[in-house]
């Protein structure tokens, strides 16, 4: 008995596998042609603050370059973005079934998964529950590129794609894409952030995925009764990231209550220099 | 993926594929020389996964609706989705019966609207007035919609 190999048999194949992931490629790719710059916000450890930095960037970029910002909310279990954006589905679906963004604080794009999901219902696949752990990870990319892909993202000045925390989702993210223009990595001041921030930017740098620039969030507190700054971290981790990848500090943020201050004008100069990264 | 008849040395054709249940994915293949079939039976976490990569074993008929992915496995909102109207412009879109109507009521409302534009967009294209279950069986059989 012999076999011959695949190649050697002239038929066609009609399921033609590798044309069906060529063709979801080229959605991708077709969809992104619109967007100027494509960035990551990444940081390997979660509490950071980085979907409110998210928020914040992409509220004060939106207000230089009204109508062409947009968050693809990539943290498919634990969505934020349409809470700190005000952004309402229910969605629109054109004729073709494109899905049209929603619209959120200062006119930025949203999609995100909070928007399909019931209220605090998690993520969850009407497919059965066997052996799960092999194919989950698989819907969960397969679910980020239909975000890029069918999403009418229109034309963009800037998309930013907030990540869970870990790595994981920024290499699906970077395979997906015809040009990922970098990662901005957010972190709080302490050494755990700081040791955890960069296994994500060694990951991403091993990916060879550009590095656009460190901000430390929460750095200061002020006393909202005198005024006085205070620490709320020990440690130094955002100038130390940037020394260590030679990569710029592009701004600290203050932990701020709400209500204190306005995110996006304090975001303001670390948006500014990040678009200057990426022209 | 291929199927090699191994008697005859020739490459066997797809005919047709089928969910008969549990989660099994089938397809069947046959021996254009002998005309022998044989059965391809992925066990329910093989089916997942390649379902989960958005591909269909046996080729498209339909291109991938966008979306589609998303709508037809996450356990979505019955309300996130406002769908503009399917079909052909200018009022010649076809009537729904209203046991078809029914019947697509039935669709979890997550996927409904791109079921409905599949179903409608079959009857605009092959100038069906009037949809049916009997419409929705055939365009189901046709267009490999056993997935949704």
């Amino acid at each position: 008995m012999s076999f011959r190999t695949y190649h050697e048999l002239t038929g066609g194949d009609r399921s033609a596998l590798g044309a069906q992931v060529a063709a979801q490629r080229r959605r991708v790719h077709a969809r992104m042609t619109g967007v100027r710059r494509l960035i990551a916000v990444a940081s390997g450890k979660g509490g950071v603050g980085k979907s409110h930095v998210t928020a914040a960037v992409a509220r004060s970029a939106a207000r230089h370059l009204p109508g062409s910002v947009g968050v693809l909310d990539a943290d498919l279990h634990g969505p934020t973005m349409p809470r700190l954006l005000a952004a309402r589905g229910p969605l629109r679906v054109d004729g073709t079934g494109v899905v049209e963004p929603a619209v959120g604080r200062d006119g930025v794009r949203v999609v995100s998964t909070a928007l399909l999901l019931e209220a605090d219902a998690p993520l969850a696949w009407r497919t059965p529950d066997v052996e799960a752990h092999v194919w989950r990870g698989a819907l969960e990319a397969g679910t980020l590129r239909e975000l890029l892909a069918d999403v009418a993202w229109g034309t963009l000045d800037l998309l930013l794609v907030d990540l869970p925390p870990g790595v994981d989702r920024l290499r699906d993210l970077a395979a997906l894409v015809p040009r990922l223009d970098g990662v901005l990595a957010v972190t709080i001041p302490s050494e755990e952030s700081r040791a955890a921030v960069a296994r994500a930017m060694r990951a991403a740098a091993g990916a060879g995925i550009p590095l656009l620039g460190v901000v430390e969030n929460m750095s200061v507190h002020s006393c909202t009764t005198c005024g006085a700054a205070g620490r709320l971290f020990d440690g130094d981790a955002g100038a130390s990231l940037a020394d260590a990848f030679r990569v710029p500090l592009l701004g600290r943020l203050p932990f701020a209550p709400p209500g204190t201050c306005d995110p996006a004008d304090a975001a303001a100069p670390l948006t500014r220099a990040l678009l200057e990264r990426v022209t | 993926m291929r199927f090699l008849c191994i008697e005859c040395d020739a490459q066997m054709s797809f005919e047709e594929r089928r969910q008969p249940g549990d989660g099994t994915f089938a397809a069947a293949f046959r021996c254009p020389t002998c005309g022998r079939r044989v059965a391809m039976l992925a066990n329910p976490m093989e089916s997942q996964l390649v379902g989960a990569l958005g591909v269909r074993i046996g080729g498209r008929i339909l291109d991938e609706e966008p979306m589609e992915l998303v709508r037809t496995t996450m356990r979505g909102r019955d309300d996130a989705f406002v769908e503009a109207e399917a079909g052909a412009p200018g009022g010649t879109r076809p009537r729904w019966s209203e046991d078809a109507r029914s019947r697509l009521e039935r669709v979890p409302g997550f996927v409904r609207g791109m079921v409905k534009r599949i179903y409608t967009d079959y009857a605009v294209e092959r100038r069906i007035a009037e949809i049916t279950p009997d419409v929705m069986d055939r365009a189901r059989v046709e267009l490999g919609l056993e997935h949704m």
